[in-house]
């Protein structure tokens, strides 16, 4: 039956991603929608903030709006985090303030829509920070990218132009017009099956068997229905959507796990819309869903096969590999989460991934290492673009011609730039866990003095691997039995976050300004086309081989070294 | 640059109220209205909260049926998971232990008859449900500390499987528990 869910699940999203898609164009076209009823309070924003969201701007001043708001978030989330002890109201639980590097890694997670969480949210934030700084960042950084995006599909589709549109008006647009209205849908069906929402702080009972025990709850219905459309993943609970109040059946497991792609998806069918190139947007997903599967199957093999140290000691496991699941969702859709989650920079969890089977974890790294198969909200394609510049270019390589990309020429800075930013990732995944791995082994007795590895051996590597992989993609999930609130993976993880955010959205965007000016060349019978499958299989092989040999080695080390120990 | 700066700070405050205070009010006040679960789904017995319906709690006594073993002892203020690899030996150890717990208190149960999830930790560290054969399995012990028949336990058993949609048939320890003790 689980088999029968999970196809349920991923066929319904991409059905429901396509009208999503051609909405998402039109609003990022200014067309008539159904939701025109927001115009007049936008324009209210507008003016108050003395925005003109019909003024153009190039990509310079386009990036420059979207860092400086950007750097005002990352402000007013320290400010918030760093005075938890005085907050007015909405701090039942009386929440401290967090340490400062804690509160430094917190906030970058959130401003760049990582949502790694190296706190716990029942004893780290108080339900003021939850709303009015996290739940609050999970929009906007979601926006963010989605407006990128907007930026990015204007340079597409711009002939002989400087002007990749406005940034505001997409920022508000995508909150406003895509984020709010699913965020409102998937929080009442969250309601409705028994996700709490309340203000109430924790309730002190005594349980059937007279312990006395206090249960966390709050706000959570809210929160959780924007960290899974948002590709967020920030929880409100520290497990995650494993805490049955975050998650608490399999219709809510469904519905978030549907949410988690679903935005993804439908920025590709948005690009077909947009550039009226349908079949470009259909060979896109069709790369996109087979590096999906190829994750996903091997993942629901390895954990339906169960641990076999369990299996050893003579426990049979018809049930599968259950160590770090809940009884409701088992392997399979526990499964298929994990590979949902990473594969999109979601990094929500129904299961923890560091008690997953040995191979398991190196797919969900795989997930994160590719960056490319749906990724995250807006700049999941942009990263599918970069991929995209560099299969035009070595493909031109191969036939001696000046590749071209939709009708443009790609030259020496484009590729330069695209290279730098496929580079960036591996540099920051292995060279931070090259760093965290030195810094063990220089460390007199590090399992006494630094306390990170809950695991010993290979996967107390993995756990290392992972938390540099999941930062750099921002992701936000984490091989949990790291011990990360330490200033070193605090500050470390931090920068991570902050270049795998913004270098990957800086760079797409002067290419698209740089394509946007020139001059629109017609196909002729030696242009590649890229809504042909030849193009789809040469943007495969390219993201294999740029993507995954450089990481193989390191997957080799953890992971499979642990599982071939078995 | 100015100008971008003060931009930046008016619509990052009007952005604040709309999703940090409008929309979870919104959500909240949605809640009050459609669903009268929006506290946690408490259960009161004689006037008293004895449990919230999706919050496990521990059961060790050999007169209730048992839950999953929890790394956090059902701490539902600090929840979580064990976090440890599949090669672990010090988790290994820790299984094994709870294999030899699970079988000295149901004598005749053989080792491999015992469900994986009775065993494992859930990610929660809180989780409310167990398998059907996880109950099943420890209906002849019940019986016995009870002194009922076994067939008046395992229809109680069968009555409450859950077979939620999209999901895995279930069984809620905790309600289960509760039925339990209303048995004559």
């Amino acid at each position: 039956m689980e088999f029968l869910y999970s196809a349920i699940i991923i066929l319904v999203t991409i059905l429901l991603a396509v009208p999503l898609g051609r909405y998402v164009s039109k609003v990022f076209k200014g067309e008539k929608t159904l939701l025109d009823f927001f115009e007049p309070i936008e324009k209210l924003i507008f003016k108050v903030s003395g925005v003109n969201p019909l003024s153009e701007m190039d990509w310079k001043q386009n990036l420059k709006a979207l860092l400086t708001i950007n750097l005002v978030w990352f402000i007013w989330i320290m400010f918030v985090l760093l005075t938890q002890t005085w907050h007015p109201f909405w701090n039942p639980d009386n929440i401290l303030s967090m340490e400062p590097t804690q509160a430094f890694n917190t906030a970058v997670s959130f401003v760049t829509n990582t949502n790694l969480q190296h706190y716990s949210g029942e004893t780290g934030a108080s339900y003021f920070t939850q709303l009015l700084a996290l739940a609050f960042l999970q929009f906007v950084s979601a926006g963010t990218g989605i407006a990128a995006l907007a930026l990015l599909f204007k340079g597409l589709a711009n002939k002989s132009t400087r002007n990749l549109g406005n940034f505001y008006y997409h920022l508000v647009r995508a909150c406003t017009r895509i984020l709010l209205p699913l965020s409102i849908v998937l929080a009442v069906v969250l309601l409705l099956n028994q996700t709490p929402m309340t203000f109430k702080g924790s309730e002190t009972i005594v349980t059937l068997q007279g312990d006395t025990v206090s249960v966390a709850r709050g706000p959570v219905a809210a929160m959780v229905a924007i960290k899974q459309l948002g590709t967020n993943g920030g929880g409100f609970f520290g497990p995650n959507s494993t805490h049955p109040f975050e998650n608490p059946n399999g219709i809510t497991n469904a519905a978030e796990n549907a949410a988690i792609l679903l935005i993804p998806i439908a920025m590709v069918f948005a690009l077909g819309y947009y550039l009226n190139r349908k079949k470009l947007s259909y060979i896109i997903i069709a790369v996109m869903t087979a590096g999906y599967l190829m994750l996903l199957i091997p993942t629901i093999v390895q954990e339906t096969g169960g641990n076999p140290k369990i299996t050893q000691m003579g426990i049979t496991q018809p049930q599968g590999s259950m160590e770090g699941k809940e009884a409701g969702f088992g392997p399979v859709l526990s499964a298929l989460w994990s590979i949902s989650t990473t594969v999109t920079s979601n990094g929500s969890v129904n299961s923890m991934h560091d008690s997953f089977t040995a191979l398991s974890g190196a797919f969900q790294m795989m997930g994160m290492q590719l960056n490319a198969f749906y990724g995250g909200v807006g700049v999941g394609f942009i990263n599918m673009f970069i991929f995209m510049i560099i299969a035009v270019f070595i493909s031109g390589l191969m036939v001696g011609r000046t590749p071209e990309f939709l009708g443009k020429k790609i030259e020496v800075r484009e590729v330069k730039i695209a290279i730098l930013v496929a580079l960036l990732h591996p540099l920051l995944i292995l060279g931070g866990t090259a760093l965290a791995s030195h810094t063990w082994m220089i460390t007199e007795n590090p399992g006494e003095v630094l306390k990170w590895l809950n695991n010993p051996g290979f996967h107390g590597f993995s756990e290392m691997l992972y938390e540099f992989t999941s930062a750099a993609a921002n992701n936000g999930s984490g091989f949990e039995g790291l011990g990360d609130n330490t200033p070193f993976w605090n500050i470390s993880a931090g920068i991570a976050m902050l270049l795998g955010r913004y270098i990957p959205i800086i760079g797409p965007i002067m290419i698209a300004g740089l394509l946007s000016q020139k001059k629109y060349i017609p196909e002729s019978a030696g242009t590649l086309k890229l809504d042909s499958g030849m193009f789809g299989v040469m943007l495969f092989a390219v993201i294999l081989i740029v993507g995954a040999l450089l990481f193989i080695p390191a997957l080799v080390l953890g992971p499979v070294s642990e599982y071939l120990t078995i | 640059m100015i100008k971008n700066l003060k931009s930046s700070l008016i619509l990052t405050v009007i952005l604040i109220l709309m999703f940090g205070v409008v929309y979870p009010l919104g959500i909240y006040t949605i809640g009050l209205v459609f669903s009268s679960n929006s506290v946690g789904s408490p259960i009161v017995k004689n006037e008293q909260i004895v449990g919230f319906e999706n919050i496990g709690q521990s059961f060790t006594d050999d007169k209730y049926f048992w839950g999953r073993p929890s790394t956090v002892g059902y701490n539902a203020a600090s929840t979580g998971g064990s976090n440890k690899g599949p090669t672990n030996p010090d988790y290994l150890a820790e299984v094994q232990a709870r294999i030899d717990t699970f079988l000295l208190h149901n004598p005749g149960v053989k080792k491999e008859e015992i469900p994986s999830d009775l065993v494992t930790a859930p990610g929660s560290g809180i989780d409310p449900n167990i398998s059907p054969n996880s109950a099943y399995i420890q209906v002849k012990r019940i019986a016995v500390v009870r002194n009922l028949p076994e067939a008046q336990i395992k229809a109680l058993v069968d009555q409450s499987i859950e077979n939620t949609v999209l999901g895995m048939p279930v069984i809620n320890v905790l309600k289960l528990n509760l039925k339990l003790d209303e048995l004559k």
